[in-house]
């Protein structure tokens, strides 16, 4: 159970195209959080200009993206300083409760069979083209314990590598893969329950 | 054998490594006779593509709504 990083661009000579390449991911993270798309593409901005001219302090062990989400990371904590923004919490004060403990309890009986369990989804490709679909898909990310939303989050919506996404999170790689799998557990039946099994029953109504 | 609570966090963890030989193996045999396991299999591929729409369409919306508003 090895997780390995395509760690290319660590030999490659740093130069400004070596730091763009990573522009889409730093772009994910920043609108992800601040949900504006000029001020990310600013912050993104303001974070490749420091990084190409502070690159003497960039240390090799480091991976590359690390050190650049470092960097962006800091640009979106002083924005919601300046906007004084409460809400901003650091990725250290996220804890969740027992509350996955108990969920994966909930999902599969005592010797590991499902209880109830997955069923088939009618046409999930259709549901992809859907506006409504979209707002049931937010509920069901939003109503993730935070810390496994955030895991979530780094790994399918910003595009992390999963070892990066424990580099971020503090998390060991033993409970990386015990959150994915009860954040896609919970999606998965949330999804079921709030969307292809309404659909089922409009179908059947009609 | 394994039961499904393990065959799923085998799923789960080949989207993000890839899986020994000895492990594919007991994921595509419990697939082919439990329904449920495959199913779960299918949604959580179609989680990660979920996901990266979201991610676009995000950013197509945003980026319309904001020019000069």
């Amino acid at each position: 159970m090895v997780l390995s990083i395509d760690a290319n661009s660590t030999h490659d000579p740093l130069t400004e195209p070596v730091l763009a390449e990573h522009r889409p991911v730093l772009f994910r993270y920043a609108l992800l959080q601040l949900r504006d798309y000029d001020l990310a593409d600013d912050l993104v901005q303001e974070t490749l200009l420091a990084a190409w001219q502070s690159l003497a302090n960039f240390e090799g062990k480091a991976q590359l993206r690390t050190w650049l989400i470092g960097i962006l990371k800091h640009k979106i904590a002083d924005h919601w300083r300046r906007s004084a923004r409460e809400v901003y919490t650091s990725d250290f004060e996220l804890v969740d409760g027992e509350d996955g403990e108990v969920d994966e309890e909930a999902f599969f009986t005592c010797n590991g069979h499902w209880n109830g369990g997955p069923t088939t989804w009618n046409d999930p490709e259709a549901a992809l083209k859907q506006q409504e679909f979209w707002a049931i898909y937010e509920i069901c990310h939003n109503n993730l314990p935070p810390k496994m939303a955030r895991v979530f989050m780094l790994r399918e919506l910003v595009g992390l590598e999963a070892l990066e996404v424990c580099q971020e999170t503090g998390l060991s790689e033993t409970n990386y893969w015990v959150t994915m799998h009860r954040a896609r557990l919970r999606l998965r039946e949330c999804l079921e329950i709030r969307w292809f099994n309404r659909i089922k029953q409009e179908k059947s109504d009609a | 054998m394994r039961n499904c609570r393990e065959i799923t966090a085998l799923v789960s963890q080949g989207l993000d490594r890839k899986l020994s030989f000895g492990e594919r193996i007991a994921v595509n045999l419990h697939v082919m006779i439990c329904s449920r396991c495959r199913n779960f299999q299918n949604q959580s591929w179609f989680l990660r593509k979920a996901a990266q729409r979201y991610t676009e369409s995000l950013q197509n919306r945003l980026s319309k709504k904001s020019p000069n508003d």
